[in-house]
């Protein structure tokens, strides 16, 4: 697959990319990355993306793709070295459901936890860490949510242990607890340690110190 | 083999009507559950523990809940009348443009008719400015339509399904608070469309009247930004 035909925009610090270019490292795709200055996005992400003007996009043969869920479920029905979706409808459904739970209510509260003070924090750590104990329960025990490889919803979902770690040191509040969510702690663990998400992880100081940085901002 | 179809929804709900709009579009047999939804069943909390929201498909004892996830699943299992393309970026455009209605238009357009209650001064200059975000992003559909009969090409596909907020209930919620959006000056395709949409047979059996829908939005949200 020639390098040129697959393009991706984004931004070293993005979760939201990073998903992506795990997908695509996963299926063994090479592509022509292209890192965004995000105060100061480029035509061609406008052009590309002028619905939501946001990383990631991924070019394919000169098509865009946006939003990094939607692009996942590309890159599954392109590239089919490695499934990222199951066979059976019902766990596709089941696997679809949770990444959009940890989108939608897992996301938001640790951001909000992130940028408020006082009882709008409070309120949002606790909103995050229901909803974390809830993720949780889509595990079903298994070691990751794709059974014993790595499947859609770890994609998805596994870069929130992270930011959820870095920002509960920052703020002070502990969002991940390993007592009261013992599976979903040791499945962040072990997603982690695989190698190629671990290769792609971006340094985690140099993560840290610009997130403490746009702490600063709030 | 004896096959259980439930859907649990509301009757004026948008995202349970799509469930059975994809359902009628296959011509699968299901059993109906109305939900009161200030009275949740037992059942539906069984079934959607997490969000505790309709609409939710039983198919043979297995739930699956949120709409769009409902209508994929609908269409992996049963393959007549598909309402997703071949094409994966087909497939893809339908899916994305499927998520921005979802999660920016209905606020937008739920804005623009009944946003928050400012002072006299302050009211106007919120309300356009919430009609043209609505515009805004109506463009962008006007725009994905091109000269296609239906988003899904010659029938109606899962974007059309998921546009059934645009469809009809818009018309409605214009209709009840008397805000202007899909206009036809500004957007000829899509007036076209949703004219063509609501006429498709399982789209038609499943709008909820329109004079029920009305007196029930303006009771529960009041007559709305734009009424004088």
């Amino acid at each position: 697959m020639a390098e040129e035909s697959v393009k991706l925009l984004g931004y070293w610090g993005s979760p939201f990319a990073l998903r992506v270019k795990w997908a695509l490292k996963l299926e063994g795709i090479q592509y022509h990355y292209v890192e965004e200055d995000l105060p100061n996005k480029s035509p061609m992400l406008l052009q590309y993306n002028p619905v939501y003007k946001k990383i990631p996009v991924l070019v394919h043969d000169d098509k865009p793709l946006a939003e990094s869920l939607v692009i996942l479920e590309y890159i599954d029905e392109v590239w089919k070295q490695n499934p990222l979706l199951p066979i059976d409808p019902y766990e596709r459904a089941k696997a679809r459901f949770w990444a959009k739970f940890a989108d939608d209510k897992c996301v938001p509260p640790v951001m909000a936890a992130f940028s408020k003070k006082g009882e709008e924090q409070e309120r949002a750590a606790r909103e995050a860490r229901e909803n974390l104990k809830t993720l949780e329960s889509g595990l079903e025990g298994k070691r990751f949510f794709g059974g014993e490889t790595i499947g859609f919803v770890d994609i998805a979902a596994g870069w929130i242990g992270c930011w959820a770690r870095m920002t509960g040191e920052i703020i002070g509040i502990n969002l991940i607890d390993a007592e009261t969510m013992p599976l979903l702690d040791a499945w962040f663990q072990d997603f982690l340690e695989v190698p190629f998400i671990k290769e792609f992880m971006p340094p985690q100081d140099k993560l840290l110190e610009h997130c403490k940085e746009s702490h600063k901002k709030f | 083999m004896a096959e259980e179809v439930l859907v649990f929804g509301a009757w004026g709900s948008p995202f349970s009507r799509r469930v059975e709009m994809a359902l009628k579009l296959k011509g699968i047999e299901y059993k109906y559950i109305e939900e009161d939804l200030t009275n949740k069943s037992p059942s539906l909390l069984k079934y959607n523990p997490v969000h505790k929201k309709i609409p939710v498909l039983v198919h043979n004892g297995k739930p699956v809940a949120e709409s769009l996830v409902i209508l994929e699943y609908i269409d992996e299992t049963w393959k007549d009348h598909p309402i997703l393309p071949k094409d994966p970026y087909e497939r893809a455009n339908a899916r994305f443009w499927a998520k921005f209605i979802d999660e920016k238009c209905l606020s937008a357009i739920f804005k623009a008719c009944w946003g928050e209650h400012y002072e006299h001064e302050k009211a106007e200059k919120e309300h356009e400015k919430a009609v043209k975000e609505v515009s805004e992003l109506l463009q962008f559909l006007e725009n994905e339509l091109k000269e296609k009969r239906y988003f899904g090409g010659e029938t109606v596909g899962l974007l059309d399904i998921a546009a059934n907020i645009i469809g009809y209930w818009l018309g409605v919620f214009e209709e009840a608070s008397g805000a202007e959006l899909l206009t036809r000056e500004k957007f000829p395709k899509l007036c076209n469309w949703a004219n063509e949409f609501v006429c498709v047979t399982a789209i038609k059996e499943n709008l909820p009247a329109r004079d029920k829908l009305i007196a029930y939005l303006r009771n529960r949200f009041g007559a709305g930004n734009a009424s004088k």
